[in-house]
């Protein structure tokens, strides 16, 4: 009998070259995280630019990209918010041929619990928006909760009983590194220019125009720069004397020992401050909501994880003899309204993509799709142009809090 | 966890407070004379620094009072604590 994980894939060989910097191109990306690479992607594939760089301080995709609980939905309550998730999850559906290289995107279903009258309100308010979307959406009972997903607790003598779940049957997880190496893999091939170890220090500005950037491996001519920074997006958009409307907080979670199979699908519950799957591999992946103070530590503080463990614990008392093996955590730039900011900026051919928060993974491939538009374009795609930054003065805020708060 | 220091209360374990943002920001006095880009920053920006910061903290599991701190954001060490209302200390 196959064991666990014999499904996967070998490790790869190098799957990109490693060259040094030129001295010049014609798109410079600031950050090598999954929306970094995807970015580069799409440009090279959807526009024909290739002459780009994808500049990285640490390693490729080291940051929130490896960080990540891989969670893939797209049921959010706006429409502005449906129309970028429900174009990002149509891309994950085929990325697997897209880019010829095993990504285990497993549409396994997600579902949100309900705990409270509010809740349930909410919820049932959301699947009818989802649904007017063109996004797949059901509100189910307690019992086809347990239907769905048989470990979970629909006892009424709980501190928070399930009254409900939304449900997304198209939803899942992918596994995060893959994704990544297959982007970085792809855009390679088209000539891009994956450059790690080499930190943007500065963004060189003429007349209100970005033409470069200072960096560890010295300074590059840039036609235009594309930050996608993720949890330094403040610090480098500071560079540019750019303020952004965000903070950045460390947003942790943890794995158990391998398992046998026993969650067949994606929990998440905004009241109890948890959510659960379980990796190919067997392990159970579990995170919780942000810490609340600021942090670039890439570390938080412990009672967190003890809260997001007794909420586990409550919904699925089946965990008690499970282990925690390994926590860690990322930094993740939350915005006010809890939407992503995508677009231009006050300076001329300085792009931004940040604010994704806590959820930005599931974005991955919408978001290189349109922020390639916008770059080069010069002006945003009809998906991201309500993302842009004036929201914050026209007040058109996207308040997602109710369907991204702790939810990732 | 972090350790800190709540000046009426002395040490307390974090879970105990309540973290309230970036201190040091007021009121605007005049608020319907303000801009759209004024109004903006006053509701929606605030400081994201990597590094030293001013922030607020509420004791709000004992005294329930507000206090500033400068904490570093990146090793958490907490570098001040000081009143409401008083300068920013400056940090070596
Ligand atoms: C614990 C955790 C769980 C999460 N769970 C989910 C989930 O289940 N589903 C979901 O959709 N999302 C989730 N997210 C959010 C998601 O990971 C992020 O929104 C997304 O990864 C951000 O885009 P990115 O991949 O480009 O970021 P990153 O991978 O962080 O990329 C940004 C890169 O920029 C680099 N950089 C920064 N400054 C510079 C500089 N000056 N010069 C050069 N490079 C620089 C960084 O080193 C980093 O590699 C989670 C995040 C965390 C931390
Ligand atoms: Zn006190």
């Amino acid at each position: 009998m196959a064991g666990p994980g014999s499904d996967l894939p070998d490790h790869p060989d190098w799957l990109w070259r490693t060259p040094e910097p030129k001295r010049s191109y014609d798109v410079v990306i600031i950050g090598g995280g999954g929306h970094g690479l995807a970015t580069a992607y799409y440009l090279a594939k959807n526009h024909g630019i290739t002459n780009v760089a994808v500049l990285e301080r640490g390693w490729l995709a080291g940051g929130n990209m490896a960080r990540n609980t891989t969670i893939i939905r797209s049921n959010y309550l706006w429409d502005e918010s449906a129309g970028i998730y429900e174009h990002a999850l149509k891309l994950w559906e085929g990325l697997e041929e897209q880019l010829d290289y095993p990504i285990l995107f497993s549409q396994r279903g997600v579902l949100n619990l309900a705990h409270s009258l509010q809740d349930v309100r909410d919820s049932v308010r959301r699947v009818e928006a989802n649904r007017l979307n063109g996004v797949d959406a059901e509100w189910l009972d307690p019992q086809q909760v347990k239907e769905v997903c048989p470990i979970v607790n629909i006892s009424p003598d709980v501190r928070y009983p399930v009254l409900g779940g939304t449900y997304q049957p198209r939803a899942g997880i992918a596994k995060h590194d893959y994704v990544a190496w297959a982007f970085a893999r792809a855009a390679d091939a088209m000539g891009v220019d994956l450059i790690q170890h080499c930190e943007v220090t500065g963004i060189d500005i003429v007349d209100g125009r970005a033409v470069g950037v200072r960096t560890t491996r010295g300074p590059i001519a840039a036609g235009k720069v594309a930050m996608c920074a993720a949890g330094h997006a403040s610090v480098v958009a500071a560079m540019a004397g750019v303020d952004l409307p965000v903070q950045s907080h460390p947003l942790q979670a943890l794995v158990s020992e391998l398992l046998e199979p026993v969650h067949p699908t994606v929990v998440m519950s905004n009241a109890v401050h948890v959510y659960v799957s379980q990796a190919h591999k067997g392990e159970l992946v579990m995170g919780a909501g942000i810490d609340s103070y600021n942090g670039y530590g890439q570390r938080g503080s412990f009672h967190i994880i003890e809260r997001q463990m007794s909420a586990a614990l409550e919904l699925f008392p089946t965990f008690a003899r499970a282990h925690v093996l390994r926590t860690w955590g990322g930094i993740v730039d939350v915005t006010p309204d809890a939407s992503a900011i995508m677009g231009l900026t006050p300076v001329d051919e300085l792009y931004v993509n940040c604010g994704w928060g806590t959820g930005g993974f599931k974005a991955t491939p919408g978001v290189g799709w349109c922020y390639a538009h916008t770059i080069a374009n010069g002006e945003p795609h009809p998906l991201n142009a309500p993302f842009s930054l004036e929201r914050f003065t026209t007040g058109a805020l996207v308040d997602e809090h109710g369907a991204a708060a702790v939810a990732h | 966890m972090m350790l800190i220091s709540c000046p009426w209360c002395g040490p307390r374990e974090e879970a105990e407070f309540h973290y309230g943002g970036q201190a040091h920001v007021s009121y605007p006095e005049d608020p319907s004379a303000l801009s759209d880009e004024e109004w903006a920053r006053f509701l929606f920006y605030r400081d994201n620094p990597k590094g030293p910061f001013a922030e607020r903290w509420n004791h709000s599991a004992s005294c329930r009072r507000w206090f500033n701190v400068i904490r570093d954001t990146v090793t958490y060490e907490i570098l001040a604590v000081y009143p409401v209302g008083t300068p920013k200390p400056v940090i070596a």
